[in-house]
């Protein structure tokens, strides 16, 4: 088992968000969480990834069978949690490549790979960069620096595909972005696809599921999953709207009472 | 109160002693540093009183620097064997490749077997002061006789022994920089003086590196002049290094004739309390200067930076960018005043001074201050006080750099936009492994 949220429950600055929430996610799937604004989703994506200001309150998450919410953010991220940022963060000063051959060495460090050299890098760096149509002059301006919001978006699925993680979260990557793109960032995350990574896609929208075919759906609502079911139930929320998840929780609350 | 009237009249008798043993040279310095003594006995050290010495107290200096003065100036004893060695002198000079000219002074005098002079082209002269002096070097003079109303530099003028006379004729590019390195032996004041003359369309790039021993109280009191002929291009970098219990004040003075272009880049990293005072007098149509400044404290040093730009005359240029980290319970200062002359059309100014903070107990202040009394005129200015980017951080944590490095990296980038502007390599460089080295893990809140 990839990964196993068991009750979990957190709170942002007093308020609680999560209201006891359960997922499975076993290696080799894609799972889409849908949700509307407020139901949880980017505060899920943050729990994971292990951000200061978000709280867990009870519950468990297991990565691989060990407690991740124990594990600092950047042990996280060696271990092979990936964040893909709904926002991702302008770094002035600090080179986009450097950066990221920073990173991929802490993480190969931890797992008692030999470091690459500045060559060695640069090799792997240019040819996961035509993976997302990224131009090379990326590599030596600030990290997101001056980056629209579309450089910035294929800029994390880059950094995704250098870093090769084994659970990759992406936060509403589709937020922003016009179909070219979206289609080239679902293309970099398939071609990632195989029976040892798992995603989770966290989304308001159903159109990156035509690019990006979860294995399961889960729809949000209120801090919890109040439906889960296959690629069909994108589809079927898509044209009930989210309305629905309103009835489906009531009807979750009646059934439970 | 008696016992303050006592010990200002015991500082000044040891001045007057020490300014006595440097009279019988030539008669027009004699005057010169006579007047000097007297404007300073007049004055006495600035207080916090004074509006431009609001932020900084000097009240602990002249007892630590004087007291060990006397026997050393008689000659008693002798800085090459007083822990110059601990200053790390090899990885301070950059060498006869880098450098046309290095000379290295201890405590204010030239050491020789120290110092390299290379060939330089044209009539272009680098020549200890003193010897300068001895020759009556043509403008040499009229550059030290300038009045200047500031106590520091009126006891820099009664008390240099020795400094460095730069002049560059016209029309002579001097491509390597020369560097001028200031050591203390860790024991009472120096006063080392630098004039820079460059004459019609000449360049020259001059760097000043002022270090000591740890640990030690000691006094460093500099003075340069930059007098920027028409269509001079001259660069100035001036990398305070003193040790962790130095006193560091320095001062420039830069006057500029038409087209003339000066940059002055300023690093504080050491001395217990700092202050670097630069003025710039536009004086020439079309003249620009560039003042570039980094400080990065910890512990409980003080740094003060204080700059006055003039513009006098029409279309002239200004930029100023000054950058501070404090750590601790430092305290940095930027005061910068702008000032634009009823005559000075046209002129355009830009100031900007960027802070960072990282811990509760450090203080900075910036005050950006603009005079102008002309009326076409462009000038903007701004200042910033902020913490480390805690999105920024969580966003390479996020990626698996650990906290710390993190930190680490965001401190060096803020740092390095100063140093990438330095056209000097090799100072560059030094100073990136400095910063690497001063925001390390080992660096930060330790010793500076």
């Amino acid at each position: 088992m990839m990964l196993e949220i068991r009750n979990l429950k957190a709170r942002v600055d007093d308020k609680e968000i999560l209201k006891g929430l359960n997922l499975t996610v076993n290696a080799g799937e894609i799972h889409a969480i849908m949700g509307q604004n407020g139901s949880g989703k980017s505060t899920l994506a943050n729990v994971l990834a292990g951000k200061p200001r978000y709280e867990v309150t009870s519950g468990e998450v297991l990565f691989e069978g060990n407690d991740l919410l124990a594990m600092s953010p950047e042990v996280r991220a060696r271990a092979g949690v990936f964040l893909a940022f709904q926002y991702p963060v302008e770094i002035a000063g600090v080179n986009n490549i450097y950066f990221l051959k920073a990173a991929l060495n802490a993480a190969r460090k931890e797992r008692g790979l030999e470091e690459l050299d500045a060559m060695e890098f640069l090799g792997l760096a240019r040819e996961k960069m035509k993976l997302v149509e990224m131009d090379e002059s990326f590599m030596n301006r600030s990290v997101n620096e001056g980056f629209s919001g579309g450089e910035k978006k294929r800029n994390e699925i880059f950094q995704m595909a250098v870093l090769d993680p084994k659970l990759a979260i992406l936060d509403e990557t589709d937020s922003g972005l016009d179909i070219d793109a979206l289609r080239i960032v679902a293309e970099g995350v398939n071609t990632l696809r195989n029976e040892k990574h798992s995603v989770i896609v966290i989304t308001h929208y159903q159109r990156l599921l035509d690019y990006l075919v979860p294995d399961f759906v889960h729809v949000l609502h209120e801090g919890q999953i109040v439906k889960s079911g296959g690629k069909e139930l994108a589809l079927e929320l898509e044209k009930r709207g989210y309305s629905w998840a309103d009835e489906l929780s009531a009807a979750g609350a009646t059934a439970r009472s | 109160m008696s016992q303050m009237v006592e010990e200002t009249s015991s500082e000044l008798g040891t001045i007057a002693e020490l300014a006595g043993q440097l009279r019988g040279g030539a008669p027009w310095l004699d005057t010169l540093r006579e007047k000097a003594f007297d404007r300073f006995a007049a004055h006495g050290f600035p207080t916090s009183a004074e509006e431009t010495w609001k932020y900084t107290n000097l009240s602990g200096l002249a007892k630590i620097a004087l007291k060990a003065d006397i026997d050393r100036h008689l000659g008693v004893e002798h800085g090459v064997e007083h822990g110059v060695e601990q200053v790390r002198l090899r990885e301070l000079v950059l060498g006869a490749e880098k450098t046309a000219v290095e000379l290295v002074f201890v405590d204010g005098n030239l050491e020789k077997e120290l110092s390299w002079r290379g060939v330089l082209p044209g009539m272009a002269r680098v020549m200890p002061l003193a010897e300068a002096i001895e020759a009556d070097a043509r403008g040499l003079r009229e550059a030290l006789s300038e009045e200047i109303s500031d106590p520091l530099v009126d006891l820099n003028t009664a008390l240099f022994q020795d400094g460095v006379y730069i002049h560059i004729p016209a029309g002579i590019v001097i491509e390597s920089p020369i560097h001028l390195v200031f050591l203390s032996s860790g024991r009472g004041m120096s006063n080392p003086r630098v004039v820079i003359r460059a004459d019609g369309g000449s360049q020259v790039s001059v760097v000043e590196t002022f270090a000591g021993p740890r640990d030690s109280a000691y006094f460093t009191n500099a003075v340069t002049t930059i007098l920027a002929g028409h269509g001079t291009v001259i660069e100035h970098y001036r990398l305070q290094r003193e040790g962790s219990e130095a006193y560091h004040i320095s001062n420039l003075r830069i006057r500029q004739s038409r087209s003339s272009s000066v940059t002055s880049h300023v690093v504080s990293l050491g001395a217990r309390l700092s202050r670097q005072q630069i003025e710039a007098a536009l004086q020439g149509e079309g003249s620009s200067v560039t003042l570039n400044g980094l400080f990065i404290l910890s512990g409980r040093q003080h740094a003060d930076h204080n700059t006055i730009i003039d513009h006098q005359s029409p279309h002239s240029e200004s930029s100023e960018f000054y950058k501070g980290i404090l750590d601790g319970q430092s305290r940095g200062i930027f005061d910068g005043k702008i000032i634009v002359r009823k005559d000075a059309q046209k002129t355009s100014s830009r100031q900007v001074n960027r802070n960072l903070l990282l811990s509760p107990t450090a203080i900075v202040d910036s005050k950006p201050q603009l005079e102008i009394h002309a009326d076409d005129v462009k000038c903007n200015h701004g200042s910033t006080i902020g913490q480390i980017d805690e999105d920024a951080l969580f966003y390479m944590q996020a990626r698996g750099i650990a906290s710390e490095e993190a930190r680490n990296l965001l401190m060096y980038a803020f740092a390095s936009e100063i140093v990438e502007r330095m056209k000097i390599e090799p100072v560059r460089n030094q100073l990136q492994s400095d910063l690497l080295h001063k925001l390390g893990p080992n660096g930060r809140g330790g010793k500076s």
